[in-house]
């Protein structure tokens, strides 16, 4: 009697969250039909997937530290800065202490190094934004904006706006890496990451307390949750991710800049919102938000494929989308509140 | 038969399967005051928006000064003169009382621009009317909740109300408001306006209304005149269950103090503040809003830390610098605002229920281990008879009496040994209210201090074992409760006689 019991609640806990992810599952499908039919030749053959995969991870992984931001009720705006940041005081560092002419296996320790120093610069960016927002109560929003200008700035004061380039081999062949000849190492990273922090929200105490913060920090000060490290470590937890990102970045433009990835902020939060990430806090899985991040990618591989659609609309399709999903989603939300009160007096 | 200002006869209305109503009849004499009461769910709610034009029933009659309806639109209603006063009461907190009372009329006469001349007149009149006195140039949001809800009175009056109904208007206010509010409706009925009064509290019923219905489960289970009934008739008709007298005793042997404290003063607060506290003891707290009984628990619970003061636990002098200090040295606390403070709303009823236990609930590395929570949630779900469909639900769709519980089983999950109460049947029925009592005086038995925060005199009487009454910031008097009386402890609490 009870095991059947247990067994109906697991159900009910999973059916209250499949919509959501049955719906972003129809989405991927129908955007995938429906750019094979029309770019036959181009769409979904092995050398677009390809090129997919060594796209998306870089952004995929900033939308996902965003995510976590916005689960504990507020949002990080400052990853690109954040991912910019790290990079260029990687690759300074590996310009100025790799020796011209280094064998492969004398670089490696300085590309140990350099990676350390720029997960630490993320992490001290994020600890930055996190201290903020939860010492100093500035609203996420605002305080994110403030350090993506700020990081943004110093990442042009000290390399003067310019390129970091002339980073040894070794990075951008690993960084370039392919398994099989087809699966990129970013990808590999993306996927890595995805199913960590997955996990982290859904299995882990952490992750449980990420989500109760979001949903009521009163309540949750309260039942004597410490809201202050639990926004620290969220916001650290972003900027690493963001430095990871940058990482990627840097090995894709064999470079680092003050400026790349400028259109990922709004692309990023654009996906968490997609993904079924709640912009008041509290609700939503990595599973929605990875589906979030394939069903951009294969919009925007196929929009590339059209040659009388310019990069100037692309703005407007993605603002476009932006707001049709966050009405779609309140609107949603309206009837599961009715539905769930009619279920509440059965 | 003399018309009735509004009479329903046989109103059905199910939403859903679920039958709301089931054939429902009432009526209210001219300059009559009627008290609609019923536990939660009872459908009260659902009647008013019937009548209100909200909903449509399914079927019944609505007659209002003699005219047939079989149903209304909230334009229709508004026209006839019906006029509900909500809970939240729907006034706009970031305009000035003029605006908010003259707002309706300048939209409804169609006008372009707002005249401040004769905003003031419509206000000032308006005011006039039920001896509400108010600056008139004073934004709503800087006014107490009772005054915002004389101000929906108002705004109603100026819609040349016929019959004013009010949902619950009292769960918000203080004892003293409540009498203000009470003259008020007095001097409304005195101009000849009837008032359809909803509440599920007996005092009310028995203070302000001529006549009665009772609603439970979408029935009226009765009606007739309120001089005809008494406490016991009137709960059972509310349950549907009979309780026994409530008192608690706590066993004769008087055992070491759990908690001491000793001269605490925080600034703003309270003062000077010492009392002990044993195992099996409930101590009640009582006092006015802004007494410092919040505040003074709060400082237990390690939300605010104290100027000066010594606490000590067991013997043992303690610092609780935070919430987290507190659950560490075994107190609980429900805070008094449920909604706000006690409960995360939309996540399930697990959650609400883990949240303080997840440190035993998860291993080494900080992974959940779901078994363990969900047998924790089941056994307390059974423990305390919350009633919810399923532990995935969102709590917000538990009645408050079961929210409640949850907050309280949260706690007892805990390893408890002092737990704090605040206003611990605010806003919950009967039937939870006296589950509610029954368990506090079952832990208290079982070996747990208690401490209870509460205005409600005749709860604090029928649970407490010592009563500290809190005027200013400090306690002005211990009592026992079976020596003492509603009157004398409202008497205290106040410092008027």
């Amino acid at each position: 009697m009870t095991t059947t019991k247990t067994a109906d609640s697991v159900r009910r806990g999973r059916s209250a969250r499949d919509p959501n992810l049955l719906r972003l599952l129809v989405m991927l499908v129908f955007v995938f039909v429906l750019m094979t039919v029309l770019r036959p030749n181009q769409f979904a053959t092995m050398a677009d997937f390809n090129s997919m995969m060594r796209q998306f991870p870089e952004y995929g992984i900033m939308a996902i530290g965003i995510s976590l931001t916005m689960i504990t009720g507020g949002i990080d705006l400052g990853v690109v800065g954040t991912a910019n940041l790290s990079a260029i005081v990687a690759a300074k560092f590996l310009i100025g202490t790799v020796p011209r002419g280094a064998a492969p296996a004398q670089v490696v320790p300085y590309l140990i190094i350099a990676v350390l120093l720029s997960l630490s610069v993320g992490l001290v960016c994020g600890a930055f934004a996190g201290m903020l927002i939860s010492r100093f109560n500035i609203p996420a929003i605002l305080a994110t904006l403030g350090t993506q200008q700020l990081f943004t700035g110093i990442a042009i004061g000290i390399t003067s706006g310019r390129p970091q380039s002339g980073l040894p081999l070794l990075y951008s062949r690993i960084g370039n890496m392919e398994f099989f000849r087809f699966v990129p190492i970013s990808f590999v990273i993306f996927f890595v990451v995805a199913v960590g922090v997955g996990i982290m929200l859904s299995r882990t105490r952490f992750g449980t307390y990420m989500y109760m913060m979001g949903t009521n920090p009163r309540a949750s000060r309260y039942a004597g949750l410490n809201n202050t490290s639990i926004t620290l470590r969220t916001y650290m937890i972003s900027g690493l991710l963001s430095s990871v990102a940058g990482l990627i970045m840097m090995a894709r433009a064999n470079s680092a800049k003050a400026d790349y990835g400028a259109p990922y902020t709004l692309q990023c939060v654009l996906i968490a919102v997609l993904g079924g990430i709640n912009p008041n806090g509290g609700f939503g899985t990595i599973g929605g938000v990875t589906m979030a991040i394939l069903i951009l990618q294969f919009l925007s591989s196929g929009l590339n494929m059209f040659n009388n659609i310019s990069n100037f609309y692309r703005d407007v399709i993605w603002g476009g989308v932006l707001i049709l999903v966050l009405v779609f989603n309140k609107l949603l939300s309206w009837r599961e509140e009715r539905r769930a009160v009619r279920k509440s007096m059965n | 038969m003399a018309a009735s200002v509004l009479r329903v006869e046989g109103i059905t209305k199910s939403f859903g399967g679920v039958q709301a109503l089931k054939g429902v009849n009432f009526d209210i004499a001219p300059g009559e005051i009627h008290c609609l009461a019923g536990e939660n769910g009872s459908g009260k709610s659902t009647l008013i928006k019937v009548v209100s034009g909200v909903y449509e029933p399914d079927a019944g009659k609505i007659e209002i000064n003699g005219q047939q309806f079989s149903h209304l639109t909230p334009k229709e209603a508004i026209g006839l003169g019906i006029q509900v006063i909500y809970q939240d009461f729907s006034v706009f907190p970031n305009l000035t009382v003029m605006e908010n009372l003259a707002l309706n009329n300048e939209l409804m006469d169609k006008r372009k621009l707002m005249s401040y001349k004769r905003a003031r007149a419509i206000a000032g009149n308006a005011v006039s009317q039920i001896e509400f006195d108010v600056d008139l140039d004073e934004r709503v949001e800087n006014l107490s909740v009772a005054d915002r809800q004389l101000i929906a009175i108002c705004r109603a009056l100026l819609q040349e109300a016929k019959l004013i109904i009010m949902d619950e208007p009292t769960s918000a206010l203080t004892k003293k408001e409540v009498k203000a509010l009470f003259a008020v409706i007095k001097r409304l009925q005195a101009r000849g306006l009837p008032i359809l009064f909803v509440s599920h509290k007996l005092d009310e019923v028995f203070e302000i209304s001529e006549r009665y219905t009772i609603l439970r489960s979408g029935e009226n289970v009765a009606r007739g005149n309120t001089k005809e009934l008494d406490r016991k008739t009137f709960v059972f008709h509310m349950t549907g269950r009979q309780f026994e007298d409530e008192f608690y005793r706590p066993s004769a042997a008087k055992r070491e103090p759990i908690l001491s404290v000793r001269e605490l003063s925080l600034q703003g607060a309270y003062s000077d503040i010492s009392f002990d506290l044993s195992p099996g003891e409930i101590l009640g707290v009582t006092g006015l809003l802004g007494s410092g009984r919040t505040e003074l628990v709060e400082t237990l619970f390690g939300i605010s830390q104290p100027d000066a003061g010594k606490i000590f636990i067991r013997g043992k002098e303690v610092r609780i610098k935070s919430v987290k200090s507190a659950i560490r040295k075994g107190i609980g606390y429900v805070p008094s605002d449920r909604l706000t403070e006690g409960l995360f709303l939309p996540q399930s009823v697990e959650r609400n229920l883990a949240i303080t236990a997840l440190d035993r609930l998860s291993d080494h590395f900080g992974f959940l281990r779901r078994s363990a929570i969900a047998d924790m949630t089941r056994k307390w779900i059974g423990e305390l008879s919350i009633a919810a469909k399923s532990p995935a639900l969102p709590v917000w769709a538990l009645s408050g009496g079961n929210q409640q519980k949850v907050v309280l089983a949260r706690w007892l999950a805990n390893d408890l040994s002092i737990l704090m109460l605040n206003g611990p049947t605010m806003g919950v029925d009967i039937g939870s209210k006296y589950d509610i009592h029954v368990l506090m005086r079952e832990l208290a038995a079982r070996g747990l201090a208690i401490i209870i925060v509460s205005d409600d005199l005749p709860e604090v009487l029928a649970c407490a074992s010592r009563i500290l009454v809190m005027r200013d910031g400090a306690f002005v008097q211990e009592l026992d409760p079976s020596a003492t009386t509603e009157s004398k402890l409202s008497e205290l609490s106040t410092g008027i006689a």
